[in-house]
């Protein structure tokens, strides 16, 4: 019997390398990396005569020189004098800005429209659906755009607020909303704010560590503690009782109508906003789809258990229903996130400075240093790109199910 | 016990009450309003603001639409015309189609023949998307399909399809020649036969330039609705080939294969398509031969191919990880080779279950060409942004622009997303 399966003993021959399968994949894979480094060679060479006779190199020391530019949204501070180093840097955290925003509030609108699309509502079911099929089918350039042309056509104008009758007028004195973009108050930390400050920060260390302690009299000894009011009360009494104990060191900067322009408070540019909107709506249809695909996974015997088990509908939600049901959604969420951060890239069709904006627009256009620039604008996007999928990775392993 | 019992009941009914029918509160309209509109105070109130929401929506749009002008020249006329009223200005539309359409640089005189190609396109589609209810011979107009659609719409010298097309005619001969040696010799056999001729057939080209000719159209004077649809067409069908090739690269055993696939899906993966199309634009002219001159269009097509490339090998291995072990192991114990226990068994289980996912990549890459704005081509976007918005006559119409491009956009990628999802239930089998 094993004679018939035994592979023919004998000496090697060369025919063998083609006609053998246990020497062909050695064959291939060397004809494939010769073909590689051929390619390779071939740009390569191709790339150093363009660059001769171009007379240009590549240098990364135009990073190094005065960008010469202004940026009209910046976190941190920032002259034309700055480097383009600097530049970029600017772009990266508006890069960050945008997709953090945008991130938490496509989670909640996409969290929100997908419990409604489950809801029993005919007419809300209808409404959901339409949002999240018209924004899913659309390019988010487009919304992009359209977004931005609502703001500038629809919003009033910075001197409509002026004069004794204006046209339009801030919202609580506080917030004004022009085609500029949005103006709101901004805190100004005074002597003693960092004490409020570390306050807070500790009473909500000190909910988390309330929740894991209920949770685990819960587990192991059966004991009910209520979470919520004890929660709530945490966040907001020892706040504000160091806030009034130290003086009230924090107040409030308002944006004041100065001239042709508000001055003061916190300004967002309207291609934020506009940029910001656009890509949390887009993302949020997205997002709906995968809570609504998720919920409905949790298949429903699981809900007539616990419920046959005596639990209440709330906690048959956080303690049967939802840890299932994000098990599903959250690996989607996250490319979904992955993918507004690379969408974030469009910012350059509204004019907002994030990184595409700054290193790969002006940057590129000013020194003609086009290979440096697109190569640090890949690293970068394949370095978030890259470091949340390991993230993800690890999630998953974490919540995968333990079969036998 | 029964007889007393009879005795003891005073009245039993002999016949059944007829039928009543429900109270008014328990069928029809009222019943159906009742469960699906008002249960309970918080459905009572989503539904009073969602009726809020769509009266304000329609309040607002219906006069607007309704008073649209449809037959001036500028939006200052439509101004004039609606005296200070609300309504559209849909004239943009009805004056710029062609430009919104076909760009702003396609001779007006060959209109026809990006239509007939798009005509062409549908009827060649139709087998492949209705494969059950066209005759298989319809396959053979597919196959033809690039060529005639080349020669319409660059326009030139047929013979240059033509040649084309004779090559893979010749490749595929050559390949079925030599196929039962192996399928590796088959390949090669058959790109040596491609190859030469096409270089014969360059004499021919050479030598005839006006054979048939229509008037040639650079691939620069594309444009409008027109160029997102070449470019999706042309990007999906060209990646999605190279999609299984890379899938199956990263499956493989041999280490090397797997690592260059591996390594070029993640980084077209973890970059955005803007990025590619600034390479496409700016960085690529570096990598190409000196003196070479690629226009645009084709390396725009290049770059995207490779992006959408990246994403369906990740949709096909999705589905290659799906099909059950035992389909590998039964394709190899009936002696099948790679090759062929591939082709057969595998790929065509492997791609029915990732249809949903690659209409789904197929669907955002079509929305992925408006991208191509912002490198300044002329698409859809590039125009209304460009030449429309910024011209005289219609400077500041935004509704009504931007209302057009939603609505192509919407028609056609959710009549593809709804045809997925038909393809998906007439495939469905019971045993996968």
């Amino acid at each position: 019997m094993s004679t018939l399966s035994d592979p023919p003993s004998g000496s090697f021959q060369l025919s063998m390398l083609i006609n053998d399968t246990r020497y062909r994949s050695y064959t291939f894979q060397f004809v494939a990396l010769v073909l590689l480094v051929a390619a390779m060679a071939y740009l390569g060479w191709n790339l150093v005569q363009n660059l001769t006779a171009a007379g240009l190199n590549i240098s990364y020391q135009f990073l190094g020189e005065p960008a010469g530019y202004d940026i009209n949204q910046t976190l941190i501070s920032y002259t034309s004098q700055s480097t383009h180093w600097r530049a970029s840097l600017v772009g990266v955290l508006n890069t960050l800005l945008v997709a953090f925003l945008g991130c938490i509030m496509a989670t909640i609108i996409g969290v929100v429209v997908g419990v409604l699309r489950l809801s029993n509502n005919w007419i809300v079911r209808k409404l959901t659906s339409f949002y999240v099929e018209i924004f899913r089918n659309v390019p988010v350039l487009i919304w992009i755009l359209i977004i931005m042309a609502v703001f500038v056509a629809v919003l009033p104008q910075p001197r409509d607020f002026r004069g004794d009758n204006p046209e339009a007028s801030m919202v609580l004195d506080a917030f004004a909303f022009t085609g500029r973009g949005f103006y709101s108050p901004a805190p100004i930390f005074g002597p003693g704010s960092g004490v409020v400050i570390a306050v807070f920060l500790a009473s909500i260390v000190g909910i988390f560590a309330f929740r894991k302690h209920a949770r685990k009299a819960l587990f192991e000894r059966g004991q009910l503690i209520p979470t919520f009011w004890p929660s709530v009360a945490l966040f907001f009494i020892p706040a504000i009782l160091a806030f009034f104990i130290m003086g009230r060191p924090i107040g409030l900067d308002y944006p004041e109508l100065k001239g042709f322009n508000f001055q003061g408070g916190i300004f967002m540019r309207n291609s934020l906003i506009a940029l910001w909107f656009a890509l949390s709506i887009y993302t949020a249809a997205f997002i709906a789809e995968n809570v609504r695909a998720g919920i409905l996974a949790v298949s429903k015997g699981q809900t007539e258990a616990a419920a046959s088990l005596g639990l209440r509908p709330n906690r048959i939600m956080n303690l049967v229903v939802l840890p299932q049901a994000l098990r599903v959604i959250i690996p989607p969420l996250i490319s979904h996130y992955l993918n507004l951060t690379k969408n974030s890239s469009l910012a350059i069709a509204v004019g907002y400075m994030d990184l595409t904006g700054t290193l790969g627009g002006i940057t590129l256009n000013q020194t003609g240093r086009a290979i440096e620039c697109v190569v640090l604008l890949m690293l970068f996007y394949l370095t978030i790109s890259l470091s949340i999928s390991a993230l993800m990775n690890v999630y998953n392993n974490s919540v995968k199910l333990q079969e036998r | 016990m029964s007889d007393t019992h009879a005795q003891t009941v005073a009245f039993v009914r002999q016949e059944m009450l007829p039928e009543q029918p429900p109270p008014a509160s328990e069928q029809g309209v009222i019943k159906w309003m009742r469960q699906n509109l008002f249960d309970g105070w918080l459905n009572t109130l989503l539904t009073v603001l969602s009726l809020y929401f769509i009266y304000k929506i329609v309040a607002g749009a219906w006069p607007w639409f309704a008073n649209g002008i449809w037959t001036t020249s500028s939006l200052a006329e439509c101004r004039e015309l609606l005296e200070g009223g609300v309504g559209a200005c849909f004239s943009v539309l009805t004056e710029r189609w062609n430009q919104l359409l076909f760009g702003f640089k396609y001779p007006p005189d060959q209109y026809w023949r990006p239509t007939l190609a798009f005509v062409l396109l549908l009827i060649a589609m139709a087998p492949v998307l209705f494969s059950k209810k066209f005759p298989r011979q319809m396959f053979i107009f597919t196959g033809l399909f690039p060529f005639i659609a080349f020669w319409l719409i660059w326009g030139g010298s047929l013979l240059t399809p033509l040649v084309a097309l004779l090559g893979f005619v010749a490749g595929y001969v050559a390949f079925k020649k030599f196929e039962y040696q192996s399928f590796a010799m088959g390949m090669i056999a058959g790109l040596l036969a491609t190859v030469i001729v096409w270089w014969l057939g360059g004499f021919i080209t050479g030598a005839a330039p006006g054979f048939m000719a229509l008037e040639a159209v650079p691939s620069r004077d594309l444009g409008g609705f027109m160029l997102n649809i070449i470019l999706g067409t042309v990007c999906v069908s060209l990646s999605l080939p190279i999609g299984i090739l890379l899938a199956l690269g990263r499956q493989s055993d041999m280490i090397i294969i797997k690592w260059i696939c591996v390594v070029f899906i993640e980084f077209i993966r973890g970059v955005p398509l803007i990025t590619l199309l600034f390479v496409a634009n700016v960085v690529l002219a570096y990598f190409l031969p000196p003196g070479t001159n690629f226009d645009l269009v084709l390396r725009v097509i290049i770059m995207i191919t490779m992006f959408s490339s990246a994403y369906i090998a990740e949709v096909i291995r999705g589905g290659l990880a799906a099909l059950p072990r035992g389909q590998y192991e039964a394709a190899d114990s009936l002696g099948l080779d790679y090759a062929q226990s591939t082709r057969l068994i595998i790929m065509p289980q492997a791609l029915k279950i990732s249809i949903p996912g690659i209409v789904n990549v197929a669907v955002g890459l079509f929305k992925d060409t408006v991208l191509v704005s912002v490198i300044s081509m002329f698409d859809l976007v590039g125009m209304i942004r460009g030449p429309i918005l910024a011209s005289t006559e219609w400077n500041g119409v935004y509704w009504e622009l931007w209302g057009f491009a939603v609505l192509l956009f919407f028609v056609v990628c959710y009549g593809i997303s709804q045809y997925s999802q038909w393809l998906e239930r007439e495939l469905a089998t019971d045993h996968r």
